[in-house]
């Protein structure tokens, strides 16, 4: 009963403050300019970074697969699958503090462009695995008629199998790109004030977790349900092209 | 023996001592042959007699283990020999057609001669449309793959071939995923291109039409021809064993 009238109480408390919280929390002190300004670093992270991986990702996966069609690039395929086994099997904040301390340990730099260094190179390794498969799902018939019309690999892959290759893979690079955005949410590690840290200084500032926090879970959800929206858009275009 | 090398130097392809290894087949095992300009080579035999490898070997889809093939004078199994600008020379129509499901059937015509033999598009779309207008699709140009018949999708992916202009036709059992109303519609494209004087070789299991249309017949097994003869003297009177027996289950 005690407990039950607790919990009531704090509900109570809650929509009673909920006016006294929202100014505490955001517009005192100009505190929404943290959000602001975090989730423009948090966007700007994930725009370069989905770039990185989408060109590491593409060179990856035409080096794999071209290695498993026909047995050559062996060194560069070798170095590839060290690349996908590291990254793949390390957490990406490890990632991102070995290249922020290590790496640029001893350079004064950018730390937006550290965060799109390790995003991206991240990235590609799960871009290139998805790319990958949908390279490997094209009928190989596909890749003859191309070579027997006198294209080269290289202008096979651009015009016949990387458009139809694309295509199938585009739910999974889209999804894909939303967990890249949410796990730009780390960069605090290395103090980069993104959506995530911003609401957590806040937090500091007016030991009121609640406000600041939902807000940010909001914008995350808000821009990924934007994103998906946009991607379940394109997947339509592109599928009615074929019929 | 002058005669005869007299005769292979105009040879648009020769062939000699083709062999072809897979990891635990060996599915050619030494071809010779000659093939003429204007010829209708028709290649026939069991299924495993490395009749299809053979083919796919003249353009070099399978890479030959040994031998060596001169097309138009220059022998392509040679590493330094660039393949791409030969096999322009050489259409290649599939069993299941391989047309390009993400174009047109416009672009599917286009983009070779576009890309590969710089035309422009209005110049290779002319060639195009000529070449539907006779195979009776011109009006399916804008169309998907996906949304035509299989004869129709044959057709288009022969006229696909020759819109490289190209100086022989390889067919791979071009009817064989068909249904059978609609082998006609693609062996009487066929026939048209056997009557201008197209040199053809084809693979197929279709006898009747080997009979009709053939220069030349060729029968495979094991890897190697085992016999070789006008179309009439093919079928009215084989010489092997193999070759009679063969024929008395498929006709």
């Amino acid at each position: 009963m005690n407990f039950l009238s607790v919990i009531w109480d704090k509900i109570l408390l809650f929509f009673l403050g909920i006016g006294d919280s929202f100014y505490l929390n955001f517009i005192k002190d100009n505190r929404w300019e943290y959000i602001v300004k975090g989730l423009g670093v948090t966007l700007e992270v994930t725009f370069f970074a989905v770039i990185v991986g989408i060109l590491l990702g593409f060179i990856v996966a035409i080096i794999r697969s071209t290695h498993d069609k026909t047995g050559k690039l062996k060194f560069l395929n070798f170095i590839c699958n060290l690349y996908l086994t590291v990254i793949r099997g390390t957490p990406v904040v490890v990632q991102l503090l070995i290249i922020y301390f290590v790496i640029f340990g001893s350079v004064r730099i950018d730390k937006v462009v550290v965060a799109v260094i390790a995003f991206g190179i991240n990235s590609g390794a799960y871009v290139a695995e998805i790319v990958r498969s949908g390279i490997m799902s094209i009928d190989k018939g596909q890749f003859e008629a191309g070579r027997s019309l006198g294209f080269n690999y290289i202008q096979t892959m651009v015009y016949v199998i990387l458009p139809q290759a694309l295509k199938n893979v585009l739910p999974a690079l889209g999804n894909e790109f939303i967990v890249l955005l949410k796990e730009t949410s780390v960069a605090g590690y290395i103090a980069l004030q993104d959506l995530t840290k911003a609401g957590d200084i806040i937090r500091s500032e007016t030991y009121s977790p609640l406000m600041p926090l939902l807000a940010v879970a909001v914008i995350y959800l808000s821009v990924v349900m934007l994103l998906s929206f946009l991607i379940k858009k394109l997947e339509r275009r592109l599928r009615n092209s074929e019929h | 023996m002058n005669t005869n090398e007299n005769k292979s130097t105009e040879a648009l392809i020769q062939v000699r001592g083709l062999k072809k290894h897979f990891k635990e087949l060996n599915a050619l095992n030494g071809i010779d042959i000659d093939i003429h300009q204007g010829d209708v080579v028709f290649v026939v035999g069991p299924s495993g007699s490395g009749k299809s490898t053979f083919l796919r070997c003249l353009n070099l889809l399978e890479e030959p283990t040994e031998g060596t093939i001169l097309f138009e004078g220059t022998d392509i199994t040679d590493s330094k020999t660039n393949i791409n600008i030969h096999r322009q020379k050489m259409g290649m129509v599939f069993q299941q057609f391989n047309l390009f499901p993400h174009m047109t059937i416009l672009k599917n015509l286009t983009i070779g001669p576009m890309k590969l033999q710089k035309k422009s598009f209005e110049e290779a779309k002319a060639e195009a449309m000529r070449l539907l207008e006779r195979v009776g699709l011109a009006d399916r140009a804008n169309a998907y793959p996906n949304q035509l018949s299989g004869g129709q999708k044959q057709r288009i992916a022969i006229v696909r071939a020759l819109c490289m202009k190209p100086d022989v036709m390889l067919f791979d059992e071009p009817t064989s995923a068909l249904d059978p109303e609609m082998v006609g519609e693609v062996l009487s494209v066929m026939r048209d291109l056997a009557e201008e004087k197209m040199t053809m070789v084809v693979v197929t299991h279709e006898m009747a039409f080997a009979k009709e249309v053939a220069s030349r017949v060729i029968f495979m097994d094991g890897g190697v021809i085992l016999e070789e003869a006008a179309p009439e003297e093919f079928f009215e009177n084989p010489k092997t064993e193999r070759l009679q027996s063969f024929l008395a289950k498929v006709l």
